[in-house]
């Protein structure tokens, strides 16, 4: 049975994605890290699966959410399910954090990478230790940094500007979701890949909350949408 | 002008795969055409595989890489089983379907759904496509065909269907699905795990219906034409 230690390393160079998720959105807020992502499993253009989790929380401080491709995604869980497991291990009372979660990530992704076998994901890690709130990514070719409010994917283009605009420090909890719900809002119009069955995750000192999946609703009352072309007959 | 038959094009099986849950077990559906290029090597193909008593594979892509990896697992899971004292899980061998699947992405091509029933968490579907995602779910659908089929089954899907609704969903879906694909074809093929053990199941072309702009078969023209006209001297 081959796998990836064996000798047929050759064959393992830079692949294509197959089953991929597409954007995560995070920021950080009062109390800690809010996280979004649709369930959505895309193949090729096709929407092929429709309830697939992408935020997970990653031992007792932190929250993974991933893009990309999901076979790799479902490996990066069990590589973090046995980091954990050794940490827990240990029984000496500390536990690991966001940060040290994000630099292991960044380890892995970046030997991939240097391996020309990556694995094909964008990955947001954000989380709370000790009062002190984190938030960064990660990508397939291991360029990782850290921000109060970031995204993969499409995310980056259509969200970040919103973001720039509107966060500030110490945003409560409800203008977070709403500010998310926004971002999401928008990618849902304009990201072909977007589904609409979103998932919002919160982690504070406390730890982790994945609220239950729902659909947004959408906005198509506009003058010019119903009669696009009344100002310009002829016109498409 | 003749269309060039590559008979050493790769056998790949377009196929059209079903697994569904239903209160009780599942059932798994597929129909029957292996294609070599344009050519059907093989018109009566079974994709259903056993890969324990309890435990079945719907294969499809590559017949050569489906059938290796469902070799490999059965392999597994026989010694698994005399290891563990019991039946394997469904879950166990669809993770195993997943090892092999994603370990092997580069060189494999086939996408499959592992089926099966245990007395843990009874029927259960997972689909293992392209790439070793694995993802359980209430149904799954794979091949070529299957394009043909979402919006079937987004309409057509209900949960907690009985044994008799399930197989006839599915055969209703391979057939639609052999319709206007021309990589599916042949039979349908079904079979339905469930506690009381595993029932397989086979109609032929006469025994599906019929959909848009499909007539009836006939033996012959004379047959429809009805008595011949009397000799005239």
């Amino acid at each position: 049975m081959a796998s990836n230690s064996d000798s047929v390393s050759d064959t393992q160079r830079t692949l294509y994605p197959y089953v991929t998720g597409t954007s995560v959105v995070a920021l950080k807020y009062k109390d800690g890290i809010l996280m979004a992502a649709d369930m959505g499993g895309s193949y090729g253009s096709t929407l092929r699966y429709k309830s697939i989790d992408r935020l997970r929380p990653i031992g007792k401080h932190s929250l993974l959410g991933a893009s990309g491709e999901i076979s790799d995604f479902q490996e990066i869980l069990r590589y973090l399910d046995e980091l954990i497991l050794y940490d827990n291990m240990w029984d000496d009372g500390n536990s690991l954090g966001p940060k040290e979660v994000h630099n292991y990530l960044t380890r892995v992704m970046y030997n991939r990478r240097n391996k020309f076998n990556p694995l094909w994901n964008a990955l947001v890690l954000g989380g709370v230790k000790n009062g002190q709130k984190y938030l960064g990514m990660v990508n397939m070719i291991g360029i990782n940094f850290e921000d109060n409010h970031v995204a993969t994917g499409l995310g980056n283009h259509l969200t970040r500007p919103i973001l720039r605009d509107e966060w500030h420090e110490n945003l409560t909890f409800e203008e977070g979701v709403k500010l998310l719900e926004k971002c999401m809002r928008v990618l849902l119009y304009r990201d072909r890949s977007a589904v609409n069955k979103i998932q919002i995750s919160k982690i504070t000192e406390e730890g982790a909350t994945l609220f239950p999946p729902y659909s947004l609703k959408t906005y198509w009352e506009f003058a010019a949408f119903k009669n696009p072309t009344v100002g310009a007959e002829g016109s498409w | 002008m003749d269309q060039k038959m590559d008979f050493n094009a790769p056998h790949s099986m377009g196929t059209t795969i079903i697994g569904v849950t239903y209160n009780g077990g599942v059932v798994l559906g597929a129909d029957s055409r292996t294609s070599t290029g344009v050519y059907v090597a093989n018109r009566a193909s079974d994709k259903i595989t056993k890969l324990t008593d309890n435990v079945y594979v719907c294969r499809s892509g590559s017949a050569a890489d489906s059938q290796v990896v469902s070799d490999y697992v059965t392999y597994f899971l026989h010694q698994h089983t005399i290891q563990l004292g019991q039946p394997a899980t469904v879950k166990v061998a669809a993770n195993l379907v997943r090892l092999l699947s994603y370990n092997n992405k580069n060189l494999l091509e086939t996408g499959l759904i592992v089926g099966g029933w245990d007395k843990y968490e009874g029927g259960q579907i997972f689909g293992v496509p392209l790439g070793g995602t694995i993802v359980q779910q209430p149904f799954a659908i794979g091949g070529s065909g299957s394009s043909y089929l979402y919006g079937f089954f987004d309409q057509a899907w209900k949960e907690g269907m009985t044994k008799d609704e399930a197989e006839d969903l599915v055969k209703k879906a391979v057939s639609l699905a052999i319709a206007r694909d021309g990589a599916s074809g042949g039979v349908v093929r079904t079979v339905i795990i469930n506690s009381d053990g595993v029932t397989r199941n086979f109609y032929p072309g006469d025994q599906l219906p019929l959909w848009h702009e499909e007539l009836e078969p006939h033996n012959s023209l004379l047959d429809i034409l009805g008595a011949p006209e009397p000799m005239n001297i």
